[in-house]
């Protein structure tokens, strides 16, 4: 099946006084139609400007490039900015973090959703005001004709992020990127908001890219795992396979990390992670993760760890044995 | 028996906010009726989500703020009774925000000295000792004295926060939501940093989140608030086990826990969202609730009271105090 | 490998913060004009009378109106020629630069300390502290500082004096809307609650916390206010209430001089000029401080 989104090799650039800053360090995956996969890493490693990357939304003064960025098979990085206008919103679609932010408060929820369509589409206004009802139907959005003049202010963070994801739906998308959708919400909507992004991902045949920081969320929601590390991506896999044997280092660390409810004991510490990420201006030696990692030797320090395929969508970087990274990870559980 | 280290009784805070040009000023019942104790050493869990008052709560607890009807006690003495430095060495804050709560144009030195300055505790030479003492309590290099918090990352600006509120030794400590503005890995180091600074320092904490995991993991007891009010308080292994108000419930479903294979739960919310403007009439849960009744939406639910837990929910009502619940589903 | 993060990183990769500030200030060309020709200005004030070739208020009748040196019937002895009483311009031009700075830094201090007042007061407190001072400040905006003048003069008499009070006791309503606006952010962050909570007082938290966070809004307003002193004590001499005849003002000049503005437009021009320069400086040099102290919080 050929890809719906195939990345390779992309890097990110950006000149700074100090240095060149390298925050995407050839980052490379595929995503397909009617599957999920989920960037999972903690702030800046490089995921957020990964999918502005693919959009072509970077800030002023950076610069990609990759050795492929294809979309349904046809090259992305030659477009110029009106084709690649044409494509989002209308092929691919964002949702981000702030739904406030994302929403034009000048104007109402109908007249924004209208123009989503109508910006791709040569269709009366009166076919798009249904279309806006049906997909406002779709989120769960109760009274949706009431609701179509209403303006951002008016509704709550959570029905707000459903409008977003109602206006990402409004040209049919094959595929989406959704940024940390849920980080701003509640607990509770959160776990609402997740739900219809998986029934409508189900229901549409779309391919989603969900970047996240949260394990719980990939756990629940994602097909295949990236875990991304100082611009690269450490580990790859299918959910089933990351949880149950994470073999980077940094995976292990990050399971450990965590607070769950029924597993860890009260009085006892939590793992963690010790030191901070490198800096990623100038060109970096060795592992990236080498400073904090409870395993390195000398090797690690000095050689580029170049990232391992062990099995047919499973992948990790590191220059340890897959066979040894399990037993550490047996060893610090028994712990 | 001694009195509670920390004591809210009946606590309301109300706020007027204006209708606009033409309508009348309007009562926003930020905290509706809330009463808590907690002892000396216990760990209090504050759990809600936006809305329901718990910051305003904290802010009270603290001092920053005055209810507008009932009592907030340490130790049995009325808070309006402290003075300002009496109750500074009563109980502190830390806060949530790293990059908000340090002030950018002071040195890491002077901030985490301003208690000792404001309160003069001791002579200046001893000022620099224990400021270093505390820093290296807390995981700070001492080479950051000097050092502005533009200049350190998110986890240690939250142990300088954590350092400022411990070195005049409060008796309290109230952490708002003091790991949710933080990654993952620097998450556990400041929560292992807390329960140790606990244990050594014998303090009380009250913890303010809404990251039912963390709480489960730092607290003894838990308290949820919904709209102002205390829905359920119980010790923290029955609570999670058994929880006994359908928010409660809903909140422990809502927890995506990092197991591959269990989707994403339903948890039969409805899409209405709670707003302290207008609370809902009857029980403030009822138009979120899959168990509501018309009971629910005519009458605001009585606290029940079971062994030393707390349920406010109609489900509870033929049954008396003291008694197990029967679980209808 | 090193243990810096590339978010904050550590103090062995950054050069110290003061080459930093060094770096941007000096790269920073609006300000560098700015701050140079200000600077230079100041010195002349302060070495009037070094650098003036003739006293200022020397009249001279048959010397009258002679024209700047570009012209034809210019000499050196007059580079700028004189005006309508054979008074050497240059001199009056070099001796207005104390004029005009005195009363600038003069009402700018005055209105800077009124207005910043306020508006931390009413900014800080709120509630019907903010209420008081916000009707306060309507009134002011109310009143028309030419009439005032006006008034002032033909009460009081005009005066270098007078001047610099009515400045001083009307120019503070930008600095109060913006200290009292600013004021307002700081208040609601965290560390000015953690200070509270420590128990300083509210001096302490509006000295210590407040007022170090909402300096560079301050200093920016201050040199706008400045400015427009300069450029109202100009205006107001122009009219006849500002400072009083034989005092080379650079108004008073322009008054002077506007009768014969047609037949020797210099009279008019040079002031102009040395006005507008003065002014344009100020400027820059505040648009320099705003952008040099701005960006320094957002990363």
């Amino acid at each position: 099946m050929t890809a719906l989104l195939a990345v390779e090799e992309l890097h990110v650039e950006i000149p700074l006084a100090l240095g060149t800053l390298r925050p995407v360090r050839g980052v490379s995956f595929e995503i397909e139609r009617g599957k999920t996969l989920s960037i999972v890493g903690e702030s800046g490693c490089g995921k957020s400007l990964t999918s502005l990357a693919i959009m072509n939304l970077l800030p002023r003064g950076a610069r990609r490039t990759a050795t492929r960025l294809s979309y349904g098979g046809s090259d992305l990085l030659g477009l110029d900015e009106r084709a690649m206008a044409d494509l989002r919103g209308n092929e691919i679609a964002m949702i981000f973090q702030e739904p406030m932010t994302s929403l034009n408060p000048a104007f109402t929820i109908g007249n924004q959703l209208e123009e989503a369509l109508l910006r791709h589409r040569k269709v009366a206004r009166t076919e798009a005001r249904a279309r806006a009802v049906y997909l406002l139907e779709k989120v769960g959005i109760t009274a949706a004709p009431e609701r179509l003049r209403q303006y951002p202010h008016q509704l709550s963070g959570g029905l707000r992020q459903r409008v977003m994801i109602a206006m990402a739906l409004m040209c049919g998308p094959k595929l989406i990127i959704a940024d940390e959708p849920t980080t701003a919400l509640d607990v509770t909507i959160q776990a609402q908001i997740l739900h219809l992004l998986a029934a409508l991902r189900r229901e549409f045949e779309m391919g989603v890219i969900l970047i996240t920081h949260d394990l719980g969320v990939v756990a629940r929601i994602a097909d295949r795992v990236a875990v991304m590390y100082a611009g690269e991506i450490v580990e790859s896999g299918s959910v089933e396979e990351i949880f149950a044997r994470p073999l980077h280092p940094y995976t292990q660390g990050l399971m450990r990390c965590i607070p769950v409810p029924g597993r860890s004991r009260r009085g006892e510490h939590l793992g963690s992670i010790p030191g901070m990420v490198p800096s990623l201006i100038g060109a970096l030696r060795g592992c990236a993760f080498s400073n904090r990692c409870s395993h390195a030797f000398e090797r690690c320090a000095v050689e580029s760890v170049p990232l391992r395929e062990i099995a047919p969508d499973r992948a990790y970087r590191c220059l340890l044995s897959a066979e040894a990274c399990a037993r550490n990870a047996l060893e610090a559980a028994a712990q | 028996m001694t009195p509670p280290v920390l004591e809210i009784r009946e606590v309301e805070r109300r706020f007027w906010v204006s209708g606009g040009a033409f309508k009348a000023t309007r009562a926003l019942s930020a905290v509706a009726g809330v009463s808590l104790a907690v002892r000396r050493g216990e760990v209090l869990g504050l759990v809600g989500e936006s809305g329901c008052g718990k910051t305003t709560l904290a802010r009270m607890m603290l001092g920053l703020l005055k209810p507008t009807s009932g009592t907030i006690l340490f130790g049995g003495e009325p808070i309006e009774t402290l003075d300002r430095a009496a109750l500074a060495r009563r109980v502190q804050p830390v806060f949530q925000d790293p990059y908000s709560s340090l002030n950018p144009r002071k040195s890491i030195g002077s901030i985490i000295g301003l208690p000792l300055r404001v309160h003069k505790l001791g002579t200046r030479a001893e000022w620099r000792q224990r400021i270093e003492e505390m820093m290296d309590r807390v995981g700070l290099a001492r080479r950051l004295y000097r050092s502005y918090p533009s200049q350190l990352s998110g986890g240690q600006r939250q142990r300088v926060a954590i350092a400022r509120a411990l070195i005049m030794r409060p008796e309290v400590v109230i952490c708002d939501e003091p790991t949710s503005a933080l990654d993952v890995s620097v998450q556990s180091q400041i929560l292992n940093l807390l329960q140790d600074l606990q244990r050594d320092f014998n303090l009380t904490y009250v913890v303010i989140s809404h990251n039912l995991a963390v709480v489960e993991h730092l607290a003894t007891r838990v308290a949820v608030m919904y709209l102002g009010r205390i829905v359920e308080e119980n010790e923290t292994t029955a609570l999670f086990r058994a929880p006994r108000h359908p928010y409660t419930e809903a909140l422990l479903a809502s927890v995506l826990t990092p197991e591959p294979g269990l989707g994403v739960p339903d948890t039969h919310l409805g899409i209405a969202f709670p707003n302290p403007l207008e609370p809902p009439a009857g029980c403030p849960f009822h138009p979120r609730c899959p168990h509501a009744t018309a009971l629910c939406a005519a009458r605001a639910p009585e606290r029940h009271s079971f062994d030393g837990a707390i349920a406010e929910c109609h489900l509870y009502d033929e049954i008396g105090v003291n008694e197990d619940k029967l679980v209808i589903r | 490998m090193s243990v810096e993060s590339f978010i904050g990183i550590g103090d062995r990769l950054q050069p110290s913060a003061a080459t930093i500030l060094r770096r941007r200030v000096f790269g920073h060309t609006t300000f560098v004009f700015g701050a140079g020709t200000l600077a230079f200005i100041l010195l002349v004030a302060l070495n009037a009378s070094w650098l003036a070739p003739h006293d200022p208020y020397a009249q001279d009748l048959p010397q009258r109106l002679i024209p700047p040196i570009w012209s034809a019937e210019g000499s050196w002895t007059h580079v700028l020629g004189t005006d309508q009483l054979g008074r050497d311009y240059l001199s009056r031009l070099i001796y207005g630069t104390r004029i005009s700075l005195l009363i600038g830094t003069a009402a700018m201090a005055m209105s800077g300390l009124i207005g910043t007042t306020l508006g931390v007061l009413a900014g800080y407190f709120g509630g019907r502290i903010d209420l008081a001072i916000n009707f306060i400040i309507t009134t002011r905006l109310a009143m028309p500082i030419i009439l005032v003048a006006l008034a002032v003069a033909a009460l009081a008499g005009s005066s270098l004096e007078n001047v610099i009070l009515v400045l001083g006791l009307l120019l503070w309503d930008r600095f109060a809307v913006v200290t009292r606006s600013v004021t307002l952010q700081v208040r609601g962050l965290d560390y000015v609650a953690a200070a509270q909570a420590v128990g300083c007082s509210s001096l302490r938290v509006v000295a210590s916390e407040i007022l170090p966070n909402i300096l560079n809004a301050i200093i920016v307003v201050a040199t706008l206010e400045m400015a427009n002193a300069i450029l109202l004590e100009a205006a107001l001499s122009f009219l006849g209430v500002g400072v009083p005849s034989p005092l080379p003002s650079w108004g008073l000049m322009i008054a002077e001089g506007k009768e014969y503005m047609f037949f020797t437009p210099w009279v008019i021009t040079v002031p102009g000029v040395a006005l507008f320069t003065l002014v344009l400086a100020i400027n820059l040099l505040g648009d320099g401080v705003r952008d040099l102290t701005a960006p320094e919080h957002r990363n």
